[in-house]
């Protein structure tokens, strides 16, 4: 037979094995000064693109697009080629994928500091954006099943097939997530409201989890597990039952993310079922990968690409573990909106995906550029201090969590609670604080003694050049199955197929899911009395989103006597009707603010926004000094409405050619409100003399972004008080 | 759970077949799936289980 020779593109990998660097030093740094503000909130004060609300999504969206993004494509490029024995289809694909993906990154680092912002969680990023991700992400797509069909192995291994089942559904995920109107071009709203926009906001977010940080992860594990430990698998029969059974349950388990909130039941616990069911898949598979080390764990003791590998599958033990736990109702009424969660994605994220990253570059770099590993000593250190790091940033998190949540529920025997001021549950785990921030400071310290590692690796070694391999061409075979050959075998050397037959097991979950709550009326109860925003009012729900108070602040009371005690009437499905996007949230660093409205004054609110501590001692909000000061932007009000419009939401023509009036008169009257405080008088008075003396433009209170976000924060969850639900 | 599913999809017509059609797909796809993997070759579990040790040079087999 005719052996062909051709060249693995090894170019391709040492570039994503670079960004995957860079960005993981961006995006934990990032995330290391955000652990720093819940300990010192005004470090960046009065740096709007520096405050938490907006750094938020850039640690989250950077560690997961940018960091853990480029270790899955460094990582696909690198097995794909030699599993499917052939080069990339197209080298002018890869680059696209490669340039297009650091240029998306960019333009997040460029939008959401400054709060362009859907606000959605780990798809904040705004629409421009989202077509250039779903573009890139077919040039890989298209990239990788070109490959597969040009292929000289004929059989698809494991890994392949978890490459693909990422593809397709990362793909349906992120374009039904994205559904959103532009207002302009940083600017949109979700097609979504309320209790649907949840819906497939969590359908989504639970399985970016699922199929960005585990599918393709998994399948890098059935690769560089059996290559560190030079053994096979050790059950190739398990590997195929995980792979359907992960990717069929995965897609069902996504409303676990909003129990006990006002999505219809049966939807909860379909969610909470699939969530249990899929303990099973996640254990067969981490089994799967921790016992293929079988005979092999003195190694581990001497090779610390092992030991990454081993740390980082224990961690996703841990977290698929976890995962089902916190689905149950009992057990997510304690964790939900607590730092649980924190420790809980962090397990997941430092340990499974950072690790095997980890591991996966210690044994990447040396071989690329044909040289050994600079310093083992070095990534042994890294190894400890990583996974000192872990420990030490999530066991106090678990601690907060369950501080927090205990605080929380705890009632005296009059009936009153005991913690009634939020701030008391607070200044309790900020000792936690300060130790996960301790645990982050090492994790990133691991982080750069492998940059400084694989950099010294990389200058000893040769120059990366395409890498020369032989193997036959493939014979054409019969498109039927053969005399003697399984149903299943036949299935993996037709890529096509697999993918097909991925897809419908992906999408029989989301349909079920998503089609009912979308199309039954009767699944959320309108109450009469509530009403759209008015324009002001919409005005400062756009500023809530710019800011990222959503990161912090939840708007979903739960049912619990605790809850309803402390905020006030839980929270209904029918009062989210006009809310696109919905801004429910799933933390809870300050207090819920669903039922804020009407509970403080207008001066409170603005002494609050101007310095937190000022009313709230102890507080670590940041300052939002900026929102006190800024005029409000009025110019797209009428554009945004008629979005709104479009999207069902009953602004009348008349409203909207009136908005700029409607928004002076209640900003006026928020004005005069405001000088019930002579404090306020006197100061504000003052700038007004000094302006004017100085020649300089002055900007009334009634035009600025604090009557906006006051005028928003003053009607939440105030609708329901006028009349009582139809329920 | 049938009752919250029913309560909530009842105005969709014929909708009471929709967890049967759901069960017996799942039903039927796990147990082709295990049907397969129990009875696969052992010959064919272990090639393709070794495919990413393969070097790079020579060793392919043909799989059928």
């Amino acid at each position: 037979m005719e052996v062909q020779q051709f060249h693995y593109d090894n170019k391709i990998v040492k570039n994503f094995i670079y960004a995957t660097m860079l960005w993981g030093v961006v995006g934990m740094t990032v995330g290391l000064l955000l652990a720093f503000l819940f300990l010192f909130p005004n470090l960046t004060d009065g740096i709007s693109w520096l405050s938490f609300g907006r750094l938020r999504p850039l640690h989250t969206n950077a560690v997961i697009f940018a960091f853990v993004g480029n270790a899955i494509f460094a990582g696909v490029y690198y097995s794909s080629q030699r599993l499917l024995k052939a080069r990339m289809f197209s080298d002018v694909l890869s680059k696209i994928n490669f340039w297009g993906w650091q240029l998306i990154i960019v333009g997040a680092a460029l939008t959401l500091p400054f709060g362009f912002t859907t606000s959605k969680e780990y798809a904040e990023l705004e629409w421009p954006f989202d077509i250039a991700i779903a573009v890139i992400w077919v040039v890989f797509g298209w990239n990788l099943i070109g490959t597969i069909l040009k292929r000289r192995q004929r059989h698809l291994y494991v890994a392949i097939w978890f490459y693909i089942a990422t593809f397709v559904t990362v793909a349906v995920l992120h374009i039904f997530n994205s559904l959103e109107l532009p207002v302009s071009a940083l600017k949109s709203y979700s097609v979504y409201a309320g209790v649907q926009d949840a819906l497939v906001q969590w359908w989504y977010g639970h399985n970016a989890v699922a199929f960005f940080l585990t599918t393709p992860f998994l399948g890098l594990m059935y690769y560089f597990v059996p290559k560190a430990s030079n053994r096979p698998i050790y059950s190739y029969r398990l590997s195929i039952v995980h792979f359907w059974s992960l990717i069929f349950i995965y897609i069902w388990a996504g409303p676990h993310h909003l129990l006990y909130t006002a999505l219809p039941e049966w939807a909860q616990n379909l969610g909470v079922t699939f969530s249990i069911m899929l303990l099973m898949p996640s254990w067969g598979g981490m089994i799967n990968g921790l016992l293929t080390l079988r005979g092999a764990w003195d190694k581990v003791r001497v090779d610390p690409v092992l030991k990454f590998l081993v740390v980082a599958v224990t961690g996703y033990g841990m977290a698929t573990f976890e995962g089902p736990t916190l689905s149950l109702k009992n057990v997510n009424a304690i964790a939900h909106f607590t730092d649980w969660i924190i420790a809980h994605v962090h397990v997941g994220a430092l340990a499974w995906n950072g690790f095997l990253t980890f591991g996966m570059i210690y044994w990447l770099v040396p071989r690329l550029f044909k040289t050994k590993l600079f310093s083992t000593g070095l990534a042994n250190l890294h190894f400890w201090i990583g996974t000192l790091g872990i420990v030490m940033y999530a066991l106090p998190m678990y601690v907060a969590g369950f501080t927090q949540a205990s605080m929380w529920k705890q009632f005296n025997p009059d009936g009153t609670l005991v913690y009634g001021n939020f701030l008391e549950t607070v200044s309790e785990i900020i000792p936690m604080y300060w130790m996960r921030a301790i645990g982050g400071t090492l994790y990133i310290t691991g982080m750069l003694i492998l940059v400084y590692n694989i950099i010294a690796t990389i200058k000893s070694g040769s120059t990366v050049t395409d890498e020369l391999a032989e193997a036959p061409a493939l014979e054409r075979v019969s498109k039927h199955r053969l005399a003697g050959e399984g149903w299943h075998s036949w299935l993996e050397r037709k890529p096509v197929k697999l993918t097909i037959f991925a897809t419908i097991a992906i999408l029989i979950g989301g349909m079920v899911q998503i089609i009912p709550t979308i199309l039954v009326k009767s699944n959320i109860p309108t109450i009469a009395s509530v009403k759209p925003y008015t324009p002001l009012e919409l005005e400062g729900r756009d500023l809530y989103i710019r800011e990222g108070c959503v990161g912090c602040h939840s708007q979903m009371i739960r049912p619990f006597r605790s809850e309803v005690e402390r905020y006030g009437e839980y929270s209904k499905a029918g009062e989210y009707v006009y809310d696109h996007p919905f801004l429910w949230g799933s933390k809870r660093t300050g207090p819920d603010l669903h039922r804020v409205g009407g509970k403080y004054s207008d001066n409170w609110h603005l002494n609050h926004m101007y310095d937190p501590r000022s009313t709230s001692s102890g507080s670590i909000m940041p300052n939002y000094k900026w929102l006190v000061k800024n005029e409000l932007d009025k110019s797209q009000t009428e554009a945004k409405m008629k979005v709104m419009v479009t999207l069902g939401v009953p602004y009348t023509d008349e409203e909207i050619a009136n908005a700029q009036q409607l928004m002076l008169e209640q900003g006026t009257q928020i004005e005069q409100n405001l000088y019930s405080d002579p404090d306020f008088v006197a100061s504000y008075e003052a700038d007004k003399n000094n302006a004017a003396e100085s020649g300089t433009l002055f900007i009334e209170m009634k035009n600025r972004e604090i009557v906006a976000i006051i005028a928003y924060l003053q009607r939440l969850g105030t609708d329901i008080k006028v009349k009582d639900s139809q329920e | 759970m049938l009752k919250f599913v029913k309560n909530y999809m009842e105005t969709i017509s014929g909708v009471e077949i929709y967890p049967i059609i759901s069960l017996l797909i799942f039903f039927t796809f796990f147990v082709i799936l295990f049907w397969w993997v129990f009875t696969a070759k052992k010959e064919y579990i272990n090639q393709v289980s070794n495919i990413p040790l393969e070097n790079n040079n020579n060793q392919n087999d043909i799989l059928l």
